[in-house]
């Protein structure tokens, strides 16, 4: 996973014949294609492959392994109609070139959405077919054989008439000389060899098992500075003045500079660098900063959404009259929910390498958004975006951290760089300075008012959604429409419940914010499905109906076929109906967020006051699951990090100032609270869809909605563990 | 110039003795297998052995250090049984963690090579894993233990 090898000229010259842009094949090389294949990793078998004379087969990755294993599923799907030996394939960060590399929809390189192996599975199952045909074409003619009588198994070409065989190594150089064909013909499903199996392994197990992986925190390179930036401990707080007398004292430390987001102590090491900032003194300017307190948002919120202040509501579903929808309070459940900031919290705090040089800028870091992050910098320099060069890097996790909009760790890193003429410069935030530097999932209260018929079911449901927008001063603004930022409501539009019911008024105001926000993996839903499924258990609770069976006749209603086939597949595997041990209860939920549908069932007790919940059985449709253990892998793991949140995530800010910034304070979920997560995928046909983000909201409802069966108390705000 | 002995070299570092182990071993060691995670023994991501103990490199001084064996990652015996069942299990997702997470691991085995459950909890519980591979670990732990899952 080391940087981008150039290919020799000599050998460029010898294997032109063929680029795939786009997914599409093109022949020939016109003018306009070198133009393009000038600016990337020129190779035969396209931007996407390239096969080795020693017949290792390297799959160009234009999606970031944030540690949702996306990487590995993109080689699966050239491997599998290749018919390359799995064991001779690796995994290569494709460079930041929106024109070879942009997702389809978004138009720029991202990683993101949940759309890795959706976007990919066109467009590199045809690179893997292209390039197989070539080579079938090269051995053809080498052995003067015919095409259609060539097998191709494990990496190997054969022709069983004539007995001759041979790796893609040794035919490289005929096969890239060979037109490739206009349509490559795909496999149908029953004759997959990979896709669907566990022989999908993680092509970075072993690396990341023995310490050689390369992250950002890792680059070295002679001449590297360390830089640690003493930020404002409020948001919005500027530098007034600074004392870097005995900072500069501090052996190890280069020089102190202030940059627009606070003073910069750049030092020979990491240790002499965050030694340098302790001794510094800044004094911060508040005039503009945020002071007050994460509880005077969430009452604030909490009045604005009961209409004690008012606002200006957006509409985002609206049916039926509710005018009178409401009059029997008898038939009237009341539901709130408040939720706070959190923060992402990645293992790896965030940092990037940079070099400013003459013109344009190299960056090496754990990149995930590479195409905003080429723009904001290029802005900054005044450069074109493509002369701000990016080499990806694994990173250590992101969750949604990495793809900053304003790409402020990012800018940062440049900011110091630009002041060190041209030496490499790596911005290094400790822990406080992540879990303190803000762009968390932003506190959210819903209100929800739902009237029922006699059979306790949903007759008519009020929705108000107070959340700031995640998507306002972003390249994707176009998502807000007549005041309603889609990802701030996404899970309640759309929801099956409020198909179901005839009578809908939802609406959402976008407040202004001072504390950053943004998206957090599986983004609205992180709040929606919270809020709906426990809503959905309360009015079951209520209605004296089983939660599985109310949910049944909703599902049935909405033709909400997904939601039931999950939820039934969960039901039957985790026992639900069976008698459980006293003190102990199961809790379910279900919620459908980028393309796929998954339910839990949890079972969960009280221990000292305490949620402790030792079991999860998952139900997953997402299509055709290309790597299977993948996608259980990211079940697991979401479920592990909805859960960390759903019992403590809470950024506290008191008088402005974050309060908890690392993990003393900041509690997240450790190995002894870890449940037994048992994950069941529905066998599909389907496009395959997201994995990486719809693990992650579930849970959160299941145990509530357990705690509620336990307890028969819902649960009103978030986290359910207070400090 | 202190002495240090790490995997099973002695080392002249030039390093302040009041300077965590664990930037002495990234940034003058050049060993960036040990990670930094926290800075105050909360996460386990710079987890090392000093005579074959588990112990947080980042609060572990070059001073307190010294006359210790200290082994990292990379220290660590070639194919190690653990790093083999990290592989089978799938474990590593983002993978920043996973250094530390075996480093504990291997200090389990070391004393307890049949480890119950609860000694893996005890082993294992100052290890954040924010990526939530925690069954895998435990999984692959007993794999390479040989104890029934
Ligand atoms: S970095 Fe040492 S325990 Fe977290
Ligand atoms: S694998 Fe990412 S933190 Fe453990």
């Amino acid at each position: 996973m080391s940087g981008h090898e150039r290919i020799g000229a000599s050998r460029r010259e010898l294997l032109i014949g063929a680029l795939l842009v786009g997914g599409t094949l093109v022949v020939g090389g016109t003018p306009a294609l070198a133009a393009v294949a000038d600016e990337a990793d020129f190779v035969a078998f396209g931007p996407f492959v390239r096969i080795a004379p020693d017949d290792s087969v390297t799959v160009i990755a234009k999606f970031s392994e944030l540690g949702q294993g996306a990487q590995s599923g993109l080689a699966a799907l050239v491997a599998e109609e290749l018919d390359a030996d799995w064991s001779k394939v690796s995994v290569e960060n494709a460079a930041a070139d929106v024109k070879l590399y942009a997702r389809g929809g978004f138009g720029i390189q991202l990683t993101g959405g949940s759309g890795s192996i959706t976007d990919s599975w066109d467009q590199l199952r045809k690179a893997g077919a292209a390039a197989r045909a070539m080579f079938v074409s090269a051995a053809a003619a080498e052995w003067g054989v015919p095409a259609a009588e060539i097998t191709v198994e494990n990496g190997i070409l054969s022709h069983a008439g004539s007995g001759k065989h041979s790796g893609f190594g040794r035919l490289v150089a005929a096969a890239a000389k060979v037109t490739p064909p206009a349509e490559p013909k795909l496999k149908p499903a029953s004759a997959y060899k990979l896709i669907g199996t566990n022989r999908v392994t993680r092509l970075d197990a072993r690396a990341k098992s023995t310490g050689t992986a390369r992250f950002t925190q890792d680059v070295q390179s002679p001449g590297m500075l360390i830089a640690v930036v003493a930020h404002s401990p409020r948001f919005g707080g500027t530098v007034a003045s600074f004392d870097d007398k005995a900072a500069r004292k501090v052996a190890g430390v280069v020089d102190v500079v202030q940059i627009p987001s606070g003073v910069a102590v750049v030092a020979s090491n990491t240790h002499a660098a965050i030694a340098g900032r302790d001794a510094l003194v800044v004094q911060w300017n508040d005039d503009k900063a945020e002071k007050r307190s994460s509880g005077a948002i969430a009452e604030q919120y909490r009045a604005m959404a009961h209409g004690t202040e008012a606002v200006q509501w957006a509409p985002f579903d609206q049916r039926g009259d509710a005018a009178k929808a409401f009059d029997d309070p008898a038939r009237t459940l009341d539901i709130d929910m408040t939720q706070p900031f959190l923060a992402h919290a990645s293992m790896e705090p965030m940092n990037c390498v940079a070099l400013v040089k003459e013109k344009g800028a190299k960056l090496t870091f754990g990149c995930q958004s590479q195409t905003m992050d080429q723009n904001v910098i290029a802005a900054l320099l005044g450069c074109d975006p493509s002369d701000v060069e990016i080499e990806t890097l694994p990173a250590g996790g992101s969750f949604g951290r990495r793809s900053v909009a304003t790409a402020d760790y990012q800018k940062e890193a440049v900011e110091v760089a630009r002041r060190m003429k041209g030496r490499p410069v790596k911005l290094v935030w400790t822990r406080e300075d992540d879990m303190g530097g803000g762009y968390y999932r932003p506190l959210t209260h819903h209100r929800a008012r739902v009237a029922v018929d006699a059979a306790g079911y949903p007759s008519a449901w009020e929705h108000r959604i107070v959340t700031a927008s995640l998507m306002r001063g972003t390249p994707f603004e176009m998502v807000i429409k007549d005041g309603v930022d889609s990802t701030g409501v996404e899970g309640v539009q759309g929801s099956p419940y409020l198909k179901a019911t005839p009578v809908v008024d939802a609406r959402a105001f976008h407040p202004e914010t001072k504390v950053p926000v943004m998206w957090l993996r599986s983004v609205g839903a992180t709040h929606t499905a919270m809020m709906m499924e426990h809503a959905i258990d309360q009015l079951a609770h209520r209605a004296k109906v089983d939660p599985v069976a109310y949910r049944r006749a909703l599902y049935a209603k909405a033709k909400a076929e997904s939601h039931l086939a999950v939820l039934d597949l969960a039901a039957q595997k985790a026992g639900w109906g069976k008698p459980i041990e006293k003190g102990w209860a199961r809790g379910v939920a279900v919620h459908e967020c980028f393309g796929s549908t998954v339910a839990n069932i949890a079972e969960v007790s009280l221990v000292n006051g305490e949620p402790r919940v030792r079991r999860v059985v998952v139900a997953i449709d997402c299509g055709i699951a290309v790597a299977p253990d993948q996608v259980r892998a990211q079940m697991e793991g979401g479920i592990m990090y909805g859960l960390s949140y759903t019992l403590f995530g809470d950024v506290k800010i008191e008088d402005g100032i974050v309060q908890n910034r690392n993990f003393d304070g900041y509690r997240v979920l450790r190995l002894e609270e870890a449940p037994i997560v048992e994950v069941h995928i529905l066998p599909s046909t389907r496009t395959p869809a997201g994995a990486g983000e719809p693990g992650t909201p579930v849970i959160g409802p299941a145990v509530a909605n357990a705690l509620l069966a336990l307890t028969g108390k819902p649960t009103t705000a978030l986290p359910l563990v207070k400090a | 110039m202190t002495k240090l002995n790490i995997n099973g070299k002695d080392r002249e570092i030039s390093a302040a003795a009041d300077t965590p182990l664990l930037w002495v071993l990234r940034d003058e060691m050049g060993l960036t297998g040990t990670k930094f995670g926290c800075g105050i023994a909360q996460c386990g991501a710079c987890t090392v052995h000093a005579d074959g103990e588990a112990i947080r490199s980042c609060v572990t001084t070059v001073e307190m250090a010294q006359g210790m064996r200290i082994t990292t990652i990379e220290g660590l015996e070639a194919k190690h049984p653990l790093q083999a069942a990290w592989e089978r299990h799938n474990v590593p997702q983002c993978g920043y963690c996973q250094s530390g997470q075996i480093m504990s691991a291997a200090a389990l085995l070391a004393t307890k090579p049949k480890p119950n459950d609860a000694e893996i909890v005890e082993a294992m519980n100052g290890n954040i894993c924010r990526c939530g591979c925690y069954n895998r670990i435990v999984a692959a732990i007993k794999d390479a233990a040989g104890v029934a899952a």
